[in-house]
């Protein structure tokens, strides 16, 4: 059974924040998957290894060279706020504080 | 128009022959989508402007015998960047996402010829089987406007179901193929884990996402596949197999290969009527000289709980990148840099990929690591050795592609755990790697019923050669959806 308190903890690691309606809801469906997923206990798992990648690639190496062939102004296509070729982000500190 | 009666090679054929030019064939697409798209609600972006500059060029150029998808109009499923043409993966944090690149499948399909007529709707960030997860709109299924095209790539498996193009990229994690194309009577293709490049593929569960294709018939399936199939050094999970001509084998007698249909495919959930069917399904292929056996998967019911373990956790972590930083949407009125990332994400996902996030931040989380995510990675261990018993005595498997028909829009949207359960037939398939096809294998209710092959790594070939002789035993493809009930 988790617990509300968890739930929250967990959107905090996930930088998510919900209502008070919201976190109710989240904790009653996480409860519900994770007794689903319980059901994992009952398999026979010992010296089996995890499977992370389906068809046994190894560690994939290339040549490191450089390539610059995409533009600044590009890139910036899609930043919300920029000062000259900076990213433009809030104060790290509280407005409040300024 | 629509695309009801014809394929790629006729329309090759006509293109080549000067019987008609790409201009005239993507203007008549253009006007049928005009006409159906308002009630099935497929497209989310149209590509007019450089799709017609294209069909021109092309036009100017003349069109290759040796380039069979040259001037056919085609639809991106839109989780897969393209240049200069908003991306969204219908999400709300990407509403106003242009890339600056294409993704390599969206490049070789250019370099094939084919023309991109639009971005295609999924449920945001391909979470879901229905496309009702997704930001902007409800796509409908093309047999029944009333019920859900499935999903995530129902923008996908609507448009050429109901007629509007002759194929669709779409991408599968855990079905997102396979199952809409069940749903809506047509072929879907998810092809190896690495036989297509993902690069430009907003990932989901990077150990899962494939790309593949959603088409009319098989052979329209082998030879999209053909051009899309291949190593990217952009992708370095793209493997370095040879591309074979995936038509080659379409047409040849299967009298010889060895079919497995594992019990566990027609157990409790799933519909006695699709079992049936597929049951039928399995006598017409003994009919063509092949062999059907029956077999155990005996690890199938496990699949569900470790998919949603697993990608879950891979989805947390790829979806970090969103923070309202560099791309994106960026909440207003925020106090700090944390309330930019807390404000940006929580006002710019959508409720499914927020309960995605959580289940996989949960389960990568101190304390709850060996319990849930490495329990699933091993679980998946055993799920893939299932699998590579039978396929030492088979050439393929058969069964069901989904446990019912296409539910109704709305049923199931606000009960998770049950939408889950719908993709208890797909969902292995993913988590072995493997290639798969859903074919139309009749009608129960008047709504479609997809037979799923499943194939050996990279064997992708053997698998559209027994789809294949399958649809040529059968009339499916003539039968025309009306939506509209």
């Amino acid at each position: 059974m988790i617990s509300k308190d968890s739930v929250a903890h967990v959107a905090e690691l996930a930088r998510l924040e919900f209502s008070e309606e919201e976190l109710q809801q989240y904790t009653a469906q996480l409860d519900e998957i994770l007794t689903m997923v319980d059901q994992l206990e009952t398999v026979e798992t010992t010296g089996v290894p995890v499977t992370t990648q389906s068809i046994h690639l190894q560690n994939v190496m290339r040549e490191d060279i450089a390539h610059n062939d995409t533009d600044t102004e590009a890139l910036f296509k899609n930043v919300p706020t920029r000062k000259g070729t900076l990213i433009q982000v809030p104060a790290i500190i509280d407005k409040e504080e300024d | 128009m629509d695309y009801f009666n014809t394929d790629i090679q006729t329309l090759h054929e006509q293109l080549t022959s000067g019987q008609l030019t790409a201009t005239e064939l993507l203007e008549q697409t253009y006007a049928g989508i005009a006409a159906t798209d308002p009630a099935v609600d497929a497209f989310l972006t149209l590509n007019q402007p450089a799709a017609t500059a294209q069909a021109q060029a092309l036009d100017d150029a003349g069109i290759a015998v040796d380039q069979p998808l040259a001037g056919i109009p085609v639809a991106v499923k839109d989780n897969i960047v393209t240049d200069g043409l908003t991306t969204t993966a219908a999400s709300k944090i990407l509403a106003n996402f242009e890339p600056i690149y294409d993704a390599t499948v969206v490049t070789k399909l250019k370099q094939a010829g084919a023309i991109n007529v639009g971005k295609v709707n999924l449920d945001e960030f391909a979470m879901g089987s229905s496309t009702e997860n997704s930001a902007f709109k409800v796509t409908k299924n093309a047999w029944d406007h009333s019920r859900v095209p499935g999903g995530s790539s129902g923008g996908s498996a609507a448009a050429v179901a109901s007629g509007q193009v002759l194929m669709a990229l779409g991408t599968d994690t855990g079905g997102s193929i396979r199952q809409p194309a069940a749903f809506n009577g047509i072929v879907g293709l998810k092809p190896t884990y690495g036989r297509v490049s993902r690069w430009g593929v907003i990932a989901f569960a990077s150990s899962l996402d494939q790309v593949g294709t959603l088409t009319r018939s098989v052979r329209d399936a082998a030879l999209s596949l053909n051009v899309i199939a291949g190593h990217d050094d952009q992708d370095a999970t793209s493997a370095d197999v040879p591309v074979p001509d995936y038509t080659a084998k379409l047409g040849q007698s299967i009298a010889g290969l060895k079919v497995a249909l594992p019990a566990e495919y027609l157990g409790e959930g799933v519909d006695p009527a699709i079992v049936a069917k597929i049951q039928q399904a399995a006598d017409q292929l003994r009919d063509l000289g092949a062999t059907v056996e029956t077999v155990s998967l005996p690890h199938t019911k496990y699949a569900v709980p470790a998919y949603y373990i697993i990608a879950s956790s891979e989805a947390s972590s790829n979806l970090q990148r969103f923070d309202g930083i560099r791309y994106g949407f960026r909440a207003k009125d925020v106090r700090n840099l944390t309330d930019v990332y807390v404000k940006s994400r929580s006002e710019g996902f959508g409720p499914e990929v927020k309960r995605r996030i959580m289940l996989g931040t949960f389960s990568l989380s101190a304390g709850f690591y060996d319990a849930y995510f490495k329990k699933a990675a091993q679980v998946r261990t055993l799920i893939t050795r299932d699998f590579e018993q039978v396929f030492a005595d088979y050439d393929l498997v058969m069964g069901p592609t989904t446990p019912t028909t296409a539910f109704k829009i709305g049923d199931k949207v606000t009960d998770p755990l049950t939408m889950y359960m719908n993709d208890i037939l797909t969902i292995p398939v993913n988590l072995a790697g493997l290639p798969a096809a859903s074919i139309p294998a009749g009608f129960v209710d008047g709504l479609p019923v997809g037979l799923q092959l499943i194939g050996k790594h990279f064997d992708e070939a053997t698998l559209l050669q027994v789809a294949d002789a399958f649809e040529g035993a059968n009339d499916y493809l003539d039968q025309i959806p009306g939506g509209a009930h």
